[in-house]
């Protein structure tokens, strides 16, 4: 009988965040920014798939890496939404308890599958001004191994993630009107898509949560309008 | 809640279906009885007109001889450019509606793209056949589904029965205890070429007579003021009648009866 080599759980993790962080390292980035009026979110993405996706009137999602499981997730995530929504009320479906749902699914793979997902995702929640404690805006961000965190103000996932990073800490300020937002995404992900030029209108996808909108707010802005925020 | 579920598809009503089977219960299980027991919605009707579709309902419930509500609301926004209303079977009706609601939201979300309205009603049919077995026992669900198709550019109607079966309608239905008297009126009221306010006139005359010879039908109460529900569906999506519309129209026909008019 052939015994099994022994490979120490350090040693089993440590393969594990490696192999997804290479698939992770491959694809592009995403942003996502609170600007005045709401939240922003921008991909580097010419493809007509999209990365950035509506699961609730409040909240939207954001995944890079290997798209079948990443999109697979933001399903898995409207399906839950919806069924909360339904079973109790529109006003119960939040961004922290779908944040933590996301993070243990994710979590859980990465423990018992043999392959963790290759995937970095961003769960965006926006305020409504209507009740008192759901006015402020929230961004988690959730990797590979279903780490959890908050970001105020920002949030980053993808390639180059530390070059998107430091332009926006640099340069992110509270309060920006959208238009400013969209350029400060633009300028971010160029520097991460280490272009000489900036990216244009065509490769970017660009959704809003618009705090203004009653009911669902989330939207999907086309290539003009994009252009016009940015020409702006 | 479905974060393991193993439903993989694109409808929110197949999703309940499969893996929260808790939140579809099952009615058909009810004494016949049940059905005089529960409230009742009464008349709704709908039609095509100009520049879409007229959806309009009235706000009584009746548990048998008793009324179960004065304001309930039996005219839904499924999505922005769709409406249902319902009569039969309150509580189910109602649900029914949410559901689809859902169901057309969840499909958008999941797929990316819309639903053609024809794929609306047809989901909608699906559903009145799974409630057969309750419709059976006295909890029917008997829907009208209306909305603008964006595609061909035109107000589309249909009417459904309790075995699911769809049913297009050119021109105008209501449907409910005082569905008959409301659909004789909009024989003589209505007219394809009708503006807005002419289509809320033919509405609220509709309600009114169906209300006059249907004792289960509310019609238009002043003295509580409570409306009908009037939902015009356009391009542009909704819009509906206010309130001071409905009393205008009503006020008009309250004066020709005391002039001596026989409407």
């Amino acid at each position: 009988m052939s015994m099994p080599f022994y490979v120490s759980p350090e040693q089993v993790m440590a393969d594990k965040a490696e192999f997804a962080r290479k698939g992770i390292a491959r694809g592009k980035s995403i942003v996502a920014l609170e600007y005045q009026g709401g939240i922003l979110m921008m991909a580097e993405n010419a493809t007509s798939l999209s990365k950035v996706g509506e699961i609730y009137d409040r909240l939207a999602f954001a995944g890079v890496g290997k798209f079948s499981e990443f999109d697979q997730l933001r399903k898995v995530g409207v399906r839950f939404a919806d069924t909360k929504g339904y079973a109790y009320s529109r006003e119960d479906v939040r961004g922290k308890g779908m944040a933590n749902a996301f993070s243990q699914v994710i979590g859980e793979v990465f423990t018992r599958e043999i392959k963790p997902l290759e995937l970095e995702i961003i769960v965006a929640e926006v305020g409504d001004d209507r009740y008192e404690d759901h006015k402020e805006n929230s961004l988690y961000r959730i990797k590979y191994d279903g780490f959890i965190s908050d970001h105020p103000g920002f949030c980053a996932i993808g390639g180059n993630v530390e070059e998107v990073e430091s332009v926006l800490q640099n340069d992110y300020r509270e309060g920006m009107p959208a238009g400013d937002a969209a350029k400060l995404g633009r300028k971010a992900l160029s520097a991460g898509a280490e272009r000489s030029s900036e990216l244009d209108a065509d490769s970017l996808e660009v959704c809003i949560l618009d705090r203004a909108r009653t009911g669902r707010k989330f939207c999907r802005l086309s290539t003009d309008e994009v252009q016009g925020m940015l020409e702006a | 809640m479905p974060f393991r579920g193993s439903y993989q598809g694109s409808s929110f009503f197949e999703l309940l279906q499969v893996d929260e089977r808790h939140l579809l219960p099952d009615l058909s299980a009810w004494a016949k009885s049940a059905g005089e027991m529960v409230p009742h919605g009464t008349t709704v009707l709908a039609f095509r007109f100009g520049d879409g579709v007229l959806v309009a309902g009235d706000r009584l419930a009746t548990a048998g001889h008793s009324v179960a509500s004065r304001d309930v609301v039996k005219v839904f926004e499924t999505d922005p450019h769709s409406v249902m209303a319902i009569s039969g079977a309150a509580g189910p009706c109602i649900e029914m509606a949410r559901i689809l609601s859902v169901e057309l939201e969840h499909y958008e979300k999941i797929e990316g793209e819309q639903l053609e309205l024809e794929g609306k009603a047809n989901k909608l049919s699906q559903m009145i056949r799974a409630n057969l077995p309750a419709a059976m026992q006295g909890l029917a669900v008997v829907p009208l589904f209306a909305g603008y198709d964006t595609r061909r550019k035109l107000g589309r109607l249909w009417k459904f029965d309790i075995t699911g079966g769809r049913y297009e309608e050119a021109e105008f239905d209501a449907t409910g205890s005082g569905g008959l008297y409301a659909r004789e009126s909009l024989k003589h009221g209505w007219a394809l070429d009708l503006d807005r306010t002419g289509a809320i006139k033919a509405a609220v005359t509709a309600l009114t007579a169906a209300a006059d010879e249907d004792r289960a039908t509310g019609g238009v109460d002043l003295e509580r003021s409570i409306y009908p529900i009037i939902k015009v569906c356009t391009s542009a999506g909704h819009n509906d009648a206010s309130d001071d519309e409905i009393a205008a129209v009503y006020r008009g026909i309250l004066e020709a009866r005391a002039a001596g008019g026989n409407l």
